[in-house]
């Protein structure tokens, strides 16, 4: 069993206990231990259940590289799937779940998938979508959907916040171990300024664990004053607990900090995300030991040397009492030395080298370890824990020479530099072969906006290991010429499979990635079904997709697949290396943006007035505009319909504020606005206000809006609401990079400004009870504009209308806009006022035939398609569109082209639905020849009424088209007129 | 994530407050224009792998656009500059040149 020894443990406190629970059981630890210690210090060693074949599994590493230990931990709104409990510290009141288990973790239905594991090789899934096709639906779906998933996804509203910060320095150090010290010291040194990212809660890395010494200090010592030194030094920023999760171009680092992790609910913000530009960055990673593949080295009691070594050391844990070591290099031993120093046994130490010789192994012999040359494992005892192990020679093909019990077994296949950072933005790997390692390759480093190397790898994740040529490395920043084995140690041999001739029966079991349950067998089956390609083969094999991405399984597998292929490693090549790092939170992502903040609200002068009285928001672009007032009891049809009747029968209000209203001025304004509108505005007379569409150099129209000549230089633009910004834009990039000696100023007003419509037959009365002003037929005509005082308050008035009555827009400071709104509803109590939405809104222009941008338009559409011909300049030598719209296609008579549509039974056509002509197309399908842009049931005239475009549309008057609407059915209307209600416009020419 | 200084307010800003425009110093062909200007007006783009001109909008700084020399495959930037120019300054081609001898220059 596992256990916590009565002495040692680096980091833990034992005067510090801490209460936790798994799967319910309440469990105890120290401040100090990871999920992970804490489990294995209490034997909890089966901590769930692998993906596909639901074998028992437990931990393998002690840190970021840890396939199986996730658990699901917190509760209710603080519950989260799929935390790693290597990387994870212990706090009080930790509750702690299981995963991928049914129905629980000790008896295991699923488990079935592993007597199973024959039928369920490399592309099962794919393989099974293929044939037989009623066996993927009825057979193998409702299985995979019982026993897939990893872990169970939150149902609740995050409980937590999270933040997002800035960072900036000259050299951004990734890793706090001994090269990364060294190198922020020497940087530092230098003047720059530095930050220093560690993923962990302590500095220092693997050394204090591994031993040695560094400039005559031991590690401990060393880190104790190198940190003094730097904290020391204003330049230098420290942050533990804070992961480099990505480098980006032009060295954008992307940092995930945890803070208050251990400490939930107590008002800080659980992670922050931070955005950091650095001009070099400094990888000082590490790197991480590979497994070996032997049979049954998913046992739980297998692990890595080096994390076994770790919750020695560390933690004080007790993986076992009798561990066996296998390796096929020096580094293992110092795992062997440490539990013989904790007073525990080991049987064997097993490597696969054929001569074993070197200071470690030595120190071995010399404490009376068997080391036994030349040997390997045949296969592992046990199920839910290690009972032993058969020994062979690493040579054969898995004849066992001796049976070891043993109830732990730490192997070591070799160490991988952590290359990930280094490789995220385009630096390139080299493979060190006598190493059996990829490690950077500082001829062909990642490059920032200079062009120059933005990124060094130094130490382990440069594949430096030698403490002396790490701080060499880190004195001039430049990766030493010749590597340096670690101090006194022999080269290691690589060893991919276990024994090297093993047969079928027990590659089945020798697992590559523990997460996903890919052996051996899965990816030599890939190679023999032609998957060449390391890319294809991870899809397939699905290796190193699960959530450790490959961290422990990928060198492994490539290694197995070039031999596969009987090509060299290298030829091979490694798969791509993306961001984060390790899983970052959604939440740390999202930020602050969510709930109310997630992205900025706009709101008119008259917001809060439209939230109290009843207001259905719709929003426009990131305003909020009132749809309809509701009042009590009312639905949404019926208080439209109100809105429409009342707004024709009386006087209605509209809030209008969000339309855009560009100023355009300068001696050359007019000669722009000519460029820029299809129509002519240069000769508007100052007091006119003119209709004008804008087209995309395309062709198409892209916004339309009532201009009005403020001045002899001055003009001021209305767009559609979510226009503005766009076409403002869009206007200075004209004026900026085409036209840039015009002498023009352009100024978007939208948010400077409210804007009332003051809309029905007792328009005017209303006004005149406002008073100051002449708002008379004759003083005021329509399509006129006046400036001067109503109510008290200085006031732009336009005699535009885009609902057919008698209408003014009245356009007044934004601070004044409340104050004009109250004082319009005080003057309108007895002429019958009442405020009306969008919704009405849009209903009185479509009973007009009025075209509304983003519904008769969509981008493919041309003023010419809309009847808007006449609103396109015939004088003009050019204008943003002209020559488009000369093309032979866009004077094709087949276009569809807009006309109005009333069915036959007095229904409402739905939206968008296409008109079916004789026939069908290539593909079989009906032919179409026009389609629905917008329908509405029309208050006024009491039925439903549509605008569309239809091909030859406007010579068809009178023709019924059939429009096929859900269910089969079929609805005729009829082509008529787009104008659908007081076609001579009497009611607004009063 | 790139950083582009602009040369109308001397910021380096990060990708997130700039807005892309294409392609740079593309001739506007206007009525009259045969069809294949036109089109290679509208639609005819370089997308060239390396040195690339191109328009960039400084749109939550100084509204201001400018122009900018880039390496589309290593995202190296050459240079900034204003966009109020048919081509590019000479002291940039000049800097193109020494970092890109293969180069073919300005088509
Ligand atoms: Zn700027």
């Amino acid at each position: 069993m596992s256990t916590r020894l009565a002495t040692g443990g680096r980091l833990i406190d034992r005067t510090k206990p801490l209460n936790f629970t798994f799967n319910g059981k309440r469990l105890r630890g120290f401040a100090g231990d990871t999920l992970a210690s804490a489990l294995l210090g209490a034997n909890q060693m089966l901590l769930g259940r692998s993906f596909k074949y639901h074998r028992p599994r437990g931990l393998v590493g002690s840190g970021v590289e840890e396939p199986n230990a996730l658990v699901g931990l917190g509760r209710s709104g603080r519950f989260e799937p799929d935390q790693r409990t290597t990387t994870t510290e212990l706090f009080d009141g930790a509750e702690t779940v299981s995963q991928n288990h049914w129905p629980t973790l000790d008896l295991d239905i699923g488990v079935v998938n592993n007597w199973a594991y024959r039928f369920l090789p490399a592309g099962f899934y794919y393989k099974t979508f293929m044939f037989p096709r009623f066996a993927w639906k009825h057979l193998f779906e409702p299985i995979v959907r019982r026993s897939a998933g990893l872990g169970r996804a939150p149902s609740l509203r995050d409980e937590d916040r999270y933040e997002q910060a800035y960072g900036f320095c000259d050299v951004l150090v990734a890793g706090g171990g001994v090269a990364g010290l060294a190198a922020a010291l020497a940087a530092a040194r230098k003047g720059a300024r530095v930050i220093v990212l560690e993923q962990t809660a302590h500095w220092g890395g693997r050394a204090p664990v591994d031993g040695g010494t560094i400039d005559g200090q031991s590690p401990d010592d060393w880190i104790r004053n190198t940190l003094q030194t730097i904290e020391k030094m204003e330049n230098v920023t420290l942050r533990r607990r804070c992961m480099a999760a990505g480098l980006y171009d032009h060295g954008y680092v992307l940092g995930y900090e945890q803070i208050a992790d251990t400490t939930p609910g107590d008002g800080r913000p659980r992670h922050r995300l931070w955005r950091i530009r650095a001009a070099r960055v400094v990888t000082a990673t590490g790197a991480l030991e590979r497994p070996l593949a032997f049979a049954g080295n998913d046992v739980p009691g297998v692990m890595l040397a080096s994390g076994l070594r770790d919750y020695l050391v560390n933690w004080a844990v007790s993986p076992g009492d009798r561990t066996v070591i296998v390796t096929n290099n020096d580094d293992a031993y110092r795992t062997a030395l440490a539990l013989h120093e904790a007073g525990l046994v080991v049987p064997a130490i097993l490597d696969a080298r054929a001569s074993v010789t070197g200071a470690l192994p030595d120190a071995a012999r010399a404490l009376g370890i068997r080391v036994l040359e030349g040997r390997g494992i045949a296969k592992v005892h046990g199920g839910k824990r290690v009972t032993g192990v058969s020994v062979c020679a690493q040579a054969g093909e898995g004849s066992v020479l001796e049976d070891i019990a043993c109830d732990a077994v730490a192997m070591s296949g070799g160490w991988s530099p952590i290359v990930h950072l280094w490789s995220h933005c385009g630096g390139k790997l080299l493979w060190d072969a006598p190493r059996a390692m990829f490690r950077p390759d500082a001829a062909r480093p990642p490059t920032g906006a200079d062009g120059q190397p933005m990124a060094v790898a130094v130490g382990a994740a440069n594949g430096v290991f030698a403490l002396s040529a790490i701080l060499a490395e880190a004195k001039d920043t430049a990766p030493a010429p010749a590597i340096p084995a670690p101090d006194d140690e022999a080269p290691m041999a690589p060893v991919w499979v276990m024994p090297q001739g093993a047969p079928d029966a027990l590659r089945y079991k020798m697992w590559l990635d523990f997460q996903n349950d890919v052996k051996v067998s899965d990816v030599q089956l890939a190679a023999r079904e032609g998957y060449a390609s390391v890319e294809h083969t991870k899809r397939y094999t699905t290796l190193g997709m699960a959530t450790d991405q490959g961290k422990l399984s990928n060198i492994n597998g490539l290694a197995i697949l070039s031999d596969a292929l009987g090509q060299p490693i290298p030829a091979t090549g490694t798969t791509t290396f993306r961001p984060p790092y390790t899983p970052i939170s959604f939440g740390a992502i999202a930020g602050e943006a969510r709930g109310e903040i997630f992205q900025p609200l706009r709101r008119t002068p008259m917001h809060e007035w439209h939230a109290t009285h009843g207001a259905h928001w719709e929003p426009v672009g990131l305003w909020r505009r009132p749809y309809t007032y509701l009042r009590h009891g009312e639905g949404l049809h019926d208080s439209v319909r109100r809105e429409v009747r009342n707004t024709r029968a009386a006087v209605g209000l509209l809030d209008a504020s969000t339309l855009g209203k560009i100023v355009v001025k300068g001696p050359d304004a007019g000669k722009f606005l000519d460029m820029l509108y299809t129509n002519m505005m240069s000769t508007l007379p100052v007091g006119k206000c003119r209709y004008g569409l804008m087209c995309s150099e395309n062709g198409f129209l892209s916004d339309d809006g009532v201009v009005v000549r403020l001045s002899e230089d001055s003009w001021l633009c209305h767009t559609t609401s979510g226009g503005a910004d766009r076409i403002h834009g869009w206007m200075e990039d004209w004026l900026q990079c085409e036209w840039w000696d015009w002498k023009v100023h352009t100024v978007n007003l939208t948010e400077q400004f409210a804007q009332v419509a003051v809309v029905g037959p007792n328009a005017r009365k209303l006004l005149e009870k406002l008073g100051g002003m002449d708002v008379s037929a004759a003083a005021l005509p329509f399509m006129t504009f006046t400036e001067g005082v109503l109510a008290g308050i200085r006031a732009r008035v336009f005699r535009i209308s885009f609902s057919g009555e008698l209408s003014y827009e009245i356009a007044v400071p934004a601070s004044e806009g409340m104050a004009f709104w109250t004082a319009c509803l005080q003057a309108g109590e007895d002429l019958g006022l009442m405020p009306y939405g969008t919704e009405a809104l849009h209903i009185m222009r479509a009973e007009k035939g009025f075209i509304m941008i983003g519904d008769e338009t969509d981008g493919t559409v041309i003023p010419q398609d809309l009847g808007l011909g006449w609103a396109i300049s015939k004088k003009k030598a050019d204008y943003l569109g002209k020559r488009a719209q000369e093309r032979a296609h866009m004077a094709n008579p087949d276009r569809w082209q807009l006309v109005g549509l009333e069915t036959l039974d007095g229904s409402v056509l739905p939206d968008g639905v296409l008109a079916l002509a004789a026939g069908v197309n290539g593909n079989g399908q009906k032919n179409t020849q026009g389609r629905v842009t917008s329908t509405y049931f029309s208050p006024t005239l009491n039925k439903g009424i549509a605008m569309g475009l239809v091909r030859h549309g406007p010579q068809r008057m009178g023709e019924v088209l059939d429009f096929p609407t859900e269910g089969g059915k079929v609805v005729q209307a009829r082509i008529c007129d787009p104008v659908f209600y007081d076609k001579d416009g009497e009611k607004q020419n009063v | 994530m790139l950083t582009l200084t602009c040369p109308c307010c001397g910021v380096a800003a990060e990708e997130t407050e700039l807005a892309p425009g294409g392609e740079a110093h593309l001739k506007r062909f206007g009525p009259g224009a045969s069809d294949e200007d036109f089109e290679t007006y509208m639609f005819a783009r370089k997308n060239p792998k390396g040195v690339h001109f191109e328009r960039w909008r400084h749109a939550y700084g100084c509204g201001k656009w400018f122009l900018a020399a880039r390496c589309t495959a290593t995202l190296e930037v050459f240079g900034t500059y204003p966009a109020q120019t048919t081509e590019p300054p000479a002291d940039l081609i000049a800097r193109i040149k020494t970092r890109r001898p293969d180069w073919e220059g300005c088509k």
